[in-house]
């Protein structure tokens, strides 16, 4: 890796030159471990999801509920109903108003206003989304008396917010000015020119940052466990009560002594780690073009 | 674009229409999207005033002596965040101390040593790590990790460094030292993504300075880019240190959810927010629920702190400024990292 060293007796390579090669060699070696080390934790981790998921891998386990405690059988069909359900009423939430947050801060606010939003965003980024669950309850959970698929759907969007706000204020923000202002110097209207020049090019960006945080919210345990925990079996599409998980079906499973439910938390991981890593792959590909085109 | 033809061109009526649903479009627009970033702002507002009001019962009853308790005992009504403030800061402190000096290795590999058509995936892949959602963590240590540490790693340690008390005691399974490994895995590709954001900052020029005297790789790094960085690496580890203080579930599933405080990293605990996780459903009295919102404040008064801490000392440090153009990608992944 380190530059050949030259021949030349002159350049040889000898005493404090040759021990500080040698420092030098350790911490190259020792940062490449650093890195595969980084990337074997991640294969060990998605191998072992897979080789002790992929068994009970079958189409009932797809089509079939989870039974009430203790009963063995089942699948997780109630689980992927009400994940499928609170990610898409967040995402109907989290998008919309990130995205005019986004076109606030971009378009319209004053710097020191849209910096103020953004350090609002980030520390809500930063709110622990154990945090997130408790003000839930306290928003709806306990006004409404039970926990819901709603108070669980609203936990999700408070996550979701500021990461579809702030990768959109990064998209929006690499748009081409001059683009813009050729609109504007045709009589067109700022409304128009953001919703009919600015959003569509950069469409790519934006759809990354909702697709992260989709996947970011659809691995949430934590806040879930405060809004929307249920034994009902059975799978339930009313939002106004309360919603199986895929995370916390593993996480109930998890923790359970009996080796049959492990088995059954492991396939719900392996569900989980495909949806999760696929629509970061996607995300990560739309974000490659939208930026090549933006960069022409 | 029906807009792009001259306005003066158009029959009086269209342009009627036009001009109302342009008068109107503006303002709508503006303060619509005004109104989100009032929403995003309040919602900050409402999380600390929420998770206050639900913590005020347990706050009057118990005083600011509830963090100085070592006790949790719902059937004496007895509740204290001690043992926990303990956990959490010890479990973050280890992940942390482990993820740093590891992060900034991997950052170092990913933009100097990394041959160009390798590095690009690593760090995809590091990033990925971040991604792995923490319900799936936490299975994985409680039925791989868990039994390799006790079966191996508790053991090593135990018989190299056993005379330090903080390796005395019986190996297990669940405990502090697993939640702090698991940690470490959380905290990692956070750090190493903002890490490598800053490293990616420091000016060729510079570089090559310190090459054109001589200087080996690891010379420059050491005087060139660390220097350079160091703001940004300490925000870094902050930000990562904020995400092990905040993780809740992978930690409930691990750490064995004791009460008290033991010098042995072995030995079970728990830590503010994996408290929480674990009995706000099943608490069940009202001031049981307090103490628990209660744990609540001190773990939300931390995030914020170390949040806003991190922040300025990286705007500090002039990342901002330096970057040419934002890079998205990073903020991204920053932003789903968190």
């Amino acid at each position: 890796m380190s530059a050949t060293p030259p021949t030349h007796p002159l350049f040889a390579a000898r005493g404090n030159l040759r021990r500080r090669r040698r420092v030098n060699r350790v911490v190259e070696i020792s940062s490449t471990v650093a890195a595969l080390l980084a990337v074997a934790v991640l294969l060990i981790v998605v191998f072992s999801v897979f080789r002790k998921g992929v068994g009970a891998l079958n189409l009932g386990f797809f089509t079939k509920s989870t039974p009430l405690f203790g009963a063995s059988g089942g699948g997780i069909a109630n689980a992927i109903v009400g994940t499928g359900i609170m990610v898409g009423l967040a995402t109907l939430m989290a998008v919309p108003i990130g995205l005019l947050v986004a076109i606030y801060t971009s378009e319209f606010a004053e710097q020191r206003v849209a910096h103020v939003v953004r350090f609002a965003l980030d520390i809500l980024n930063g709110v622990p989304t154990i945090i997130t669950g408790i003000f839930v309850v306290g928003l709806i959970v306990i006004p409404q008396g039970h926990g819901s698929g709603t108070a669980g759907a609203v936990a999700l969007a408070i996550i979701m917010l500021p990461i579809v706000a702030r990768t959109a204020q990064e998209v929006l923000a690499l748009v081409p000015e001059t683009l813009k202002e050729a609109a504007y110097a045709l009589g067109v209207t700022r409304w128009r020119t953001t919703l009919r020049v600015t959003l569509p090019t950069a469409a790519g960006g934006l759809l990354t940052g909702s697709l992260l945080a989709i996947a970011r919210v659809a691995g949430e345990t934590a806040p879930l466990i405060l809004t929307s925990f249920l034994f009902a079996p059975g799978v339930i599409t009313d939002p106004s009560q309360g919603l199986a998980s895929i995370p916390l079906f593993i996480f109930q499973s998890s923790e359970s002594p009996s080796p049959e439910s492990h088995t059954q938390a492991w396939a719900a991981a392996l569900v989980l780690i495909a949806f999760v890593l696929v629509l970061n792959v996607i995300a990560r590909a739309f974000y490659a073009r939208s930026r090549q085109r933006l960069e022409g | 674009m029906e807009a792009t033809s001259l306005p003066s061109a158009q029959p009086a009526v269209l342009r009627g229409k036009r001009n109302l649903a342009d008068r109107i479009g503006d303002p709508l627009l503006k303060w619509l999207s005004a109104l989100a970033a009032l929403l995003a702002v309040a919602v900050i507002g409402g999380i600390i005033y929420e998770v206050f009001h639900l913590a005020w019962p347990a706050i009057t009853k118990f005083g600011l002596g509830f963090v100085t308790t070592n006790d949790w005992n719902p059937v004496a009504s007895r509740f204290g965040a001690a043992s926990f403030l303990y956990g959490t800061v010890i479990t973050s402190a280890i992940a942390v101390l482990i993820a740093g000096p590891l992060s900034i290795a991997i950052a170092i590999y990913l933009t100097e040593l990394a041959p160009r058509g390798l590095a690009r995936p690593v760090a995809t892949l590091v990033d990925m790590l971040a991604a792995v959602p923490s319900v799936i963590l936490g299975l994985w240590g409680i039925l791989v990790l868990g039994p390799f540490m006790h079966d191996t790693i508790e053991p090593a340690l135990k018989s190299v460094l056993g005379f330090i008390p903080l390796f005395s005691g019986d190996p297990s399974a669940f405990g502090i030292l697993t939640a702090a490994f698991i940690l470490t895995i959380m905290a990692t590709p956070i750090i190493t993504s903002v890490t490598r954001e800053v490293f990616e900052t420091v000016p060729g020029e510079l570089k090559e300075g310190a090459y054109a005297i001589g200087a080996t790789r690891w010379e420059m790094v050491r005087h060139v880019v660390l220097p350079y960085s160091r703001a940004g690496i300490i925000g870094a580890v902050i930000l990562g240190l904020s995400r092990a203080i905040g993780e809740a579930i992978a930690v409930a599933q691990v750490i064995g959810g004791a009460t008290g405080i033991h010098v042995s990293l072995f030995h079970t605990g728990d830590t503010l927010a994996a408290r929480i996780a674990s009995q706000y459903q099943g608490a069940p009295d009202a001031l049981q629920k307090a103490s628990l919102a209660y744990l609540g404040v001190i773990l939300l008064v931390f995030a914020i702190a170390a949040n806003v801490i991190a922040r300025i000392i990286v705007q500090r440090g002039g990342l901002k400024d330096v970057a040419p153009a934002p890079d998205i990608e990073a903020g991204a992944t920053e932003a789903q990292a968190l």
